[in-house]
């Protein structure tokens, strides 16, 4: 923790370009006991690539692309065959960036080689999980590269349509791939015969129009169909039957953006910028009452705490971390004896909980873990598409249930009611929003009992409110 | 009157039409414009698209309900949503929504009576590294985030959208 005070925050981002701060350079702390699986290559932390661009003036602009060295990749990638490519993505140890972790190699090598009909190529820039911000950075400030993601993926794949499937609020976002992707039209990296190779490849943007549930991939297709986003029993996987019935990659932002480095400099190259199983540099987004939230490049493998020291400045004067979550609230929550944990798959996994987007949401000891795990039932039940039984009725139940224990009126057997929810929830439902909201609220349960069950003897919350209303009520209540 | 479509929204609607391999999947971008043009989503509004697409009118419905962004009663010309989600609510959404009512004399999920302001809540907008923060959907289609606010930020941003009020249509008289 510092006593610096807080940075002057005002500046408004609107239709500006979203600004990503730079890291505080402090020296990197020594490689001690808590990070035994140290990164191989002591990473070059200060280097940049997914945020090259960010701080470069009119960095979404073609011609400043090129002059950094953009759509070489692409070039390099024409003279690969779709093997050679899939491979290099292999042995690079991406994993999805959306959340699930996929190996990005592997799925591309699930696509049919040969198809009847036209291949797609589906981007999910639906970036709607409750704590992660780091897709719309990609798209604002650095379009092109993602667009030079997309074409070598074409490319190797076989695939003769992209649709990038953007959130519709962010209508900053859709303009700025638009502009972009007709500065390739009328520079022939789109289109037909794309620098003389033969190849042909068209590339759209479709907004969402509101609904997380678009996020879920093929909640995603169905969206994309014109449908309402209902996801679809799996199997068959998209890679077989996806969008408007035919073969279909879905891969997030950030996987694709990622793809340039991978073929400018080798797949074992990204795969040693990380621990085992997880390679390349990636973005974190940093919020929470903290020094300096926002989003930063880092290896994979870096531990929370590192994150939160170094790049986030540590918790804002006077306030102490209570938890703080990984990637987006479907994770489970963990405790400050935790802050060495690696932001790896795996690693996150072996710590209790997962990486998800690894955008991490850093909470203080003023926050109240009975009204968080009811926030988060909340929003699950809001967004729950209404399909399975079980996530449909038990999120809403489960928010009902919250909000009586922080509003005073809980019983002891609650708490056991809230797990047997969760457990008849998990695993019994057609898409993983139904696990994403009983993993959070069994592990804040779990690992907050006291809390929960001193809401209970005690008889309501004793934590500042979040609302005047809040207050009234309790006042009311007393 | 019958609802037609503006020239320029013409123009826009048929590019739409040669991005997909059928009209359906046309829907969501043709609501939106229908929605610019037409201030909200009416069950009219919902047939004229129907039409346009050439697709059955419970498949518009069935579209127009499931997404949030189309709204099927009328809104103010500024619709302004606070993320309440988890990060900004630690971080101050609440205070920005009581601060917000004082200030339009309207509570959460009204409109103002003059149709200028709604306040509504909206979870999260990927701003999280910069909450608090809302977003304004202005009655001529346009979005806008305002982040990273605090009550003093947000009397002037207020100060922003009254100056706005003249040039936007009142979604209540555009069809
Ligand atoms: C409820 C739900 C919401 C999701 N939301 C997103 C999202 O907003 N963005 C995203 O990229 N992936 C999201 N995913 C993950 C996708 O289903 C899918 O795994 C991902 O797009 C695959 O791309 P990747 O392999 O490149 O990560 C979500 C999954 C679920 C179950
Ligand atoms: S788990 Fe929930 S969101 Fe997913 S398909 Fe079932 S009802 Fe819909
Ligand atoms: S929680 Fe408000 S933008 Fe994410």
């Amino acid at each position: 923790m510092t006593d610096e005070k807080p940075k002057e925050e005002t500046q408004e981002v609107s239709e500006e370009e979203p600004t990503a701060e730079e890291p505080e350079k402090k020296p990197l702390p020594k490689p001690g006991a808590a990070r035994a699986k140290a990164p191989k290559v002591a990473p070059k932390k200060e280097e940049k690539y997914l945020s090259r661009l960010f701080e470069v003036e009119n960095g979404h602009d073609l011609d400043v692309y090129e002059k950094h060295g953009g759509y070489q990749a692409l070039r390099k990638a024409m003279k690969m065959s779709g093997e050679e490519i899939i491979e290099e993505v292999k042995k690079s140890n991406l994993r999805g960036r959306g959340g699930a972790g996929f190996p990005c190699g592997i799925k591309w090598s699930f696509l049919p080689k040969e198809s009847d009909v036209p291949k797609y190529l589906v981007i999910n820039a639906d970036e709607g999980e409750p704590g992660t911000f780091k897709d719309r950075y990609l798209m604002v400030l650095d379009p092109h590269r993602h667009i030079e993601g997309c074409i070598i993926a074409a490319w190797a794949l076989g695939i003769r349509y992209c649709y990038i499937f953007v959130r519709g609020e962010m209508q900053f976002a859709i303009r700025r791939l638009e502009k972009a992707i007709k500065q390739c039209y009328e520079k022939g990296y789109l289109g037909k015969n794309i620098l003389g190779s033969g190849f042909d490849f068209d590339i759209y943007v479709h907004p969402g129009a509101g609904a997380y549930i678009c996020g879920e991939e093929t909640g995603l297709i169905e969206g994309l169909e014109g449908k309402s986003g209902q996801p679809r029993m799996k199997p068959p996987f998209p890679a077989v039957v996806g969008v408007f019935q035919a073969p279909t990659i879905v891969n997030n932002v950030e996987t694709i953006s990622s793809i340039p480095f991978i073929i400018e400099n080798g797949g074992e190259w990204f795969a040693e910028m990380g621990i085992e199983k997880n390679g390349g540099p990636k973005l974190y987004g940093l919020s929470g009452p903290i020094q300096r939230p926002g989003v930063y490049e880092a290896p994979s493998g870096i531990t929370v705490g590192e994150l939160l020291e170094r790049y986030g400045g540590g918790m804002l004067p006077g306030h102490d971390l209570k938890a703080y979550i990984p990637g987006g609230s479907s994770c489970a929550v963990l405790t400050p004896d935790k802050l060495d944990a690696e932001m790896g798959f795996e690693t996150m996994r072996e710590a209790g909980s997962s990486m998800g987007t690894a955008c991490i949401t850093f909470m203080d000891t003023d926050t109240c873990m009975v009204r968080v795990a009811a926030r988060l039932a909340h929003f699950y039940h809001h967004e729950s598409c209404g399909q399975c039984t079980p996530c449909r009725e038990g999120t809403g139940w489960a928010a009902k249930v919250l909000d009586q224990i922080e509003a005073g009126t809980g019983r002891r057997e609650d708490l056991d009611l809230l797990l047997d929810m969760c457990d008849n929830i998990q695993g019994n439902t057609i898409c993983a929003l139904g696990d994403s909201i009983a993993i959070p609220v069994r592990s804040y349960i779990q690992v907050f009992t006291e809390e929960f069950e001193e809401h209970i003897t005690r008889r309501g919350c004793w934590f500042p409110a979040w609302s005047r209303r809040q207050r009234q009520a309790r006042s009311d209540a007393a | 009157m019958a609802l037609q479509f503006s020239e320029e929204a013409e123009a826009e609607f048929q590019e739409l039409l040669t991005r997909y391999p059928n009209t359906l999947a046309a829907m969501l971008p043709a609501l939106f414009i229908a929605q610019r043009e037409f201030g909200w989503v009416s069950v009219e509004v919902m047939d004229y698209v129907a039409e346009r697409l050439d697709v059955h009118p419970t498949r518009v419905l069935n579209a127009a309900t499931f997404y949030t962004m189309f709204n099927k009663q009328p809104v103010g010309k500024c619709h302004i949503q606070v993320c309440t989600t988890l990060t900004c609510a630690i971080r101050g959404a609440y205070e920005l929504i009581d601060h917000l009512e004082e200030k339009l004399g309207v509570r959460l999920g009204e409109t103002s009576a003059d149709g200028h302001y709604t306040l509504t809540e909206a979870e999260c907008l990927a701003s999280c590294g910069t909450a608090p923060m809302f977003q304004v959907t202005y009655s001529d289609g346009e979005i806008e985030y305002f982040e990273n606010l605090s009550p003093d930020r947000v009397d002037e941003v207020l100060e922003e959208l009254n100056a706005k009020l003249k040039d936007l249509p009142n979604p209540r008289e555009m069809h």
